[in-house]
């Protein structure tokens, strides 16, 4: 709140020296509009998180941000993460790829389904494959007759973040594979590259700002991923229980210091991938030109 | 250059046949093993005992009630980010200023936020130990375990939807066609409603239907507020989560399945206004 | 190494780009693939390096049959119209590119390539720029660049798509000079695409002249320019007046002129079509015979020769003369003058369809 009245009482006296001019008007009221609802509803509630683990003191914060039990979770979740992104990068790639380059029947339906897990509510995902890959699942009962168990194990959990990191790869990708341009990949081959050489030392080398940032997009959603995630996962403590799940845990137990030591740690995971995405989509767009 | 240089015809810049169809095959494969099926037992879980009770699941006070519930919270906190949205998208796209780049990078900020942090950083500002708990306690307002939260938080995670959309696409349009109308003796809002918003119809609808499914499948964030109080602060996706641990599958999954089904009537009007306004859009 | 283009046809679905075209070039030629956009000079190019493939036909280097082999294969150099760089490499690995992707056995070694490198850099004078990316560099060097990438693989035939065209002029006519002492001096045998006709007469051992999908004329830059040989050739190659007219007797009355219609070219009478370059038009002060009245329009006398605009009198019809500066202060033309014009040369083809 305060914040945003300084800015306000600042902005008219130098206002002129601190925007370039246009004509257009509601330069003033718009920011002071935007600067207020984004204070009211984002910035004061995060404020609030980060004054209470300030309140904690740096050993109280430690002790209770880092108990084996959240270690055990962090690994989890960063590990899981790491993996479902890693994995959708490489399939994200020949999703994209077929999508900008080959025709096919059915290809519309295809591209629409890319799309799904942005729209479907995480609690159904989360249901639905679990469902799938119980032992009595549609995929889990053929998986257990092969002695493989996916739901209630970390696989469990990759599965579910793979199905919500998808479209992240492929629609971050897809864009710079429309642009490249064909004749650069007759360049190498005139040059006598082959086909994979092509592809390797040529075409992914060229987007690879693109496949970083959909791996970094996929990754950061994967970290605080929750609805999805926990009817597949077992939830065991110190096996397949997840940082975000630990919070809600924590604060069902009343441990306040607990939960707000742990939500800091996600909310800072969460900002430094922020501005890592940051980071790789300015060089994806300097690549671009 | 030459004519119809079509892309088949350009066969240093393709692949063998088989590499293709084996690329296709995968994409194809992979999109139906992760997407397509969890879609699919969505419906075949819900009907598994019959029509008859899957609609009887609907007869259940508590599902119409976290319907109307998914309803009301959706209604107040999709305009009023469509609203802010919008100003938002209007300061940042027209006009140059000092911190440009830190407002974008704060308006982004709810998707690199984890929904349970989102919930839980509410419960830490109106809880009863909150900053302001105290306070709306003696005022005798509920926020947290009640409807306010759910829709506080609800804004939280659906914020940047609208202006995300509309950001790239009023930058792309520039301030020419403004400035002519301002030109021409129109007012400010005038301008506004009959220049810039039909130019950005398109992106807008697309950037509220986004917001819209998002606010009405929130999980993770309103779980944490909800307090799970049956017929009071349930949603259809919190309401989805008691039915499923009830081991009440058939239920659960009926309600799903009516947000599988507004999942899947948001994608193919996401995918009518990308064909209106050409292109895919940016990534949510 | 000599390239033989044998019987090649292209068709993209019902569009047929390339129609039976045959064409041999000889070792050590430069050769310009002259045309319109859409008359099929850039897939015979791409065809020949291997990029497109025929839709019946063969390609044969120094006598042997490459219509099977790929691009890879074929070891031509190709310069692309927007230079196509590597945009993640720098110049310097821009131009190794080639060596580099050579099998394990064949790829020499870091030294060696190193060397060839910098020598292929510093003949395209751009050997201080090897650590530059090619964002970093203007359309020219870009351009510079895309060649020594292309010789690096040491090629016998080199290819260029429409190599200057998105340059400035004055660029253009550097480059141009310059491609010709790299064409000479590395002996190798050159085709490049280009629409312009200027460029294709200036540079080119042969011209050949495409248009819709077949080859019209293929020859010197004199020849091609002096005796075209279709009214298409007539009319890309060269400002041209273009006068209907009508044959009888074997002779043709053109701008006044009565010129006897060459044997070879036309038989007969009927409807014709002349041609007449604006150098060949006669411009007197006082009545001539078999002269045709007209005004002076417009007269355009900076540079060498003093170009003037004229319509006649009877029907209007405008049309352009050239003459020389000496000429002109003889004549001492000013706008709106009546003068008297004849053809001194003309061209006849017949009317649509009546080619013999």
């Amino acid at each position: 709140m305060t914040t945003a009245a300084t800015t306000l009482a600042v902005k008219p006296t130098t206002r002129g020296s601190l925007r370039k001019e246009t004509i257009l008007p509601g330069f003033g009221l718009t920011l002071g509009l935007t600067l207020f609802y984004l204070s009211l509803v984002v910035l004061l509630p995060l404020a609030a998180l980060i004054a209470k683990a300030s309140g904690m003191g740096f050993t109280g914060f430690i002790e209770a941000a880092f108990t084996p039990r959240a270690l055990a979770a962090y690994r989890l979740s960063f590990g899981t993460a790491i993996v479902a992104a890693a994995i959708v990068s490489v399939v994200g790639l020949i999703i994209a790829w077929v999508l900008v380059r080959y025709q096919f029947p059915g290809k519309r339906l295809l591209d629409a389904c890319v799309d799904l897990p942005f729209a479907l509510p995480t609690a159904v995902a989360g249901i639905a494959l679990a469902a799938i890959y119980a032992q009595n699942g549609w995929l889990g009962a053929p998986l257990a007759q092969l002695g493989i168990q996916i739901a209630f194990t970390p696989v469990g959990i990759i599965v579910a973040l793979m199905f919500e990191g998808i479209p992240f790869v492929v629609r971050t990708v897809e864009p710079v594979l429309q642009d490249l341009d064909k004749e650069v990949e007759e360049a190498a081959a005139s040059l006598g590259a082959g086909r994979i050489q092509t592809l390797l030392k040529v075409i992914v080398p060229t987007i690879l700002p693109a496949i970083l940032t959909g791996f970094a997009l996929a990754f950061a959603r994967g970290l605080g991923e929750y609805g999805s995630v926990i009817f597949i996962a077992g939830n065991l403590p110190m096996v397949s229980e997840i940082a975000p799940l630990l919070i809600i845990i924590k604060l069902e137990q009343f441990d306040y210091a607990g939960a707000t030591a742990i939500a800091t740690v996600v909310l800072l995971a969460g900002f430094i991938m922020l501005f890592v995405i940051n980071w790789l989509q300015r060089w994806n767009k300097r690549r671009g030109t | 250059m030459a004519g119809g240089a079509t892309s088949k015809s350009r066969i240093a810049a393709s692949e063998p046949l088989w590499l293709r169809l084996l690329l296709i095959v995968l994409a194809v494969g992979f999109l139906t093993l992760i997407v397509l099926l969890p879609l699919a037992a969505v419906f075949a879980e819900a009907l598994r005992q019959g029509i008859g009770a899957y609609f009887a699941s609907f007869n259940d006070p508590d599902v119409l009630a976290a319907i109307r519930l998914t309803l009301l919270v959706a209604a107040i906190a999709v305009p009023l980010n469509t609203v802010f949205g919008v100003i938002a998208s209007w300061v940042i796209a027209k006009f140059e200023f000092v911190g440009k780049s830190l407002l974008v990078t704060f308006i982004d900020l709810p998707f690199s936020v984890s929904p349970v942090v989102a919930g839980f950083i509410y419960v830490l500002v109106f809880g009863v130990h909150g900053w302001f708990g105290q306070w709306f306690v003696d005022q005798g307002v509920q926020i947290i375990f009640a409807v306010p939260g759910l829709v506080l938080a609800t804004i939280f995670v659906t914020f940047p939807f609208v202006a995300r959309e509309l950001i790239p696409l009023m930058e792309e349009q520039g301030n020419e066609e403004e400035e002519a109308a301002l030109s021409l003796g129109a007012g400010g809002l005038r301008t506004f409603l009959k220049v810039t918003l039909p130019n950005i119809k398109w992106g807008l609808l697309y950037g509220v239907l986004l917001c819209n499914a998002r606010a009405m499948g929130e999980f993770g964030a309103v779980s944490v507020v909800s307090g799970h109080i049956r017929g009071e602060t349930n949603t259809m996706p919190l309401y989805v989560e008691i039915l499923y641990n009830e081991y009440n599958f058939v239920a659960a999954f009926a309600v799903a399945s009516l947000l599988a089904m507004l999942a899947l009537v948001t994608l193919v009007l996401k995918k009518m206004v990308e064909w209106r306004f050409g292109g895919a859009s940016a990534v949510g | 190494m000599d390239i033989e283009i044998d019987n090649v046809s292209k068709r993209f679905g019902t569009f047929t780009a390339l129609n039976n075209v045959n064409l041999t070039v000889h070792p050590g030629e430069l050769v310009a693939l002259l045309g319109p956009s859409g008359s099929g000079k850039t897939t015979l190019l791409r065809i020949i390096a291997g990029m497109e493939r025929p839709t019946s036909g063969r390609v044969l280097f120094g006598g042997q049959d490459l219509t099977g082999r790929s691009l890879r294969q074929r070891r031509v150099g190709f310069v692309f119209q927007h230079y196509a760089l590597f945009r993640h490499m720098s110049v310097f690995e821009n131009v190794a590119f080639g060596m580099r992707v050579k099998p394990r056995k064949q790829r020499p070694r870091e030294k060696e390539i190193h060397e060839r490198v910098m020598s292929l850099l510093s003949l395209v004078q751009l050997d201080p720029f090897a650590k530059r990316y090619p964002s970093q560099l203007s359309g020219g060097q870009r351009q510079r660049v895309a060649l020594a990438r292309a010789l690096a693989i040491e090629p016998a035939v080199l290819l260029l798509d429409e190599p200057f065209g998105a340059l400035d002029a004055k660029v253009r006519k550097e480059l141009r000079r310059w491609l010709r002492e790299l064409h000479d001096e590395m002996e190798l045998t050159s085709l490049f695409v280009t629409h312009d006709q200027e460029e294709a007469l200036e540079l080119a051992d042969r011209v050949v002249l495409m248009n819709n999908a077949v080859i019209e004329q293929v020859g010197t830059p004199q020849e091609v320019y002096d005796h075209p040989a279709t009214s298409f050739a007539y009319e890309f190659l060269g400002h041209v007046n273009r006068f209907d007219c009508t044959v009888a007797e074997g002779k043709v009355a053109v701008c006044g002129g009565e010129i006897a219609v060459p044997a070879e070219g036309f038989n007969g009478d009927g409807k014709a079509i002349a041609y007449v370059r604006p150098h060949d038009i006669e411009i007197f002060n006082g009545a001539v015979m078999a002269g045709r009245p007209a005004v002076v329009r417009y007269l355009m006398a900076a540079g060498p020769v003093a170009k003037i605009e004229l319509s006649f009198d009877d029907d209007g019809t405008f049309l352009e003369a050239e003459i020389g500066r000496a000429q002109l202060h003889a004549l001492d033309l000013h706008v709106g003058q009546p003068v008297y014009v004849r053809a001194r040369k003309a061209r006849i083809f017949a009317a649509a369809g009546g080619m013999h």
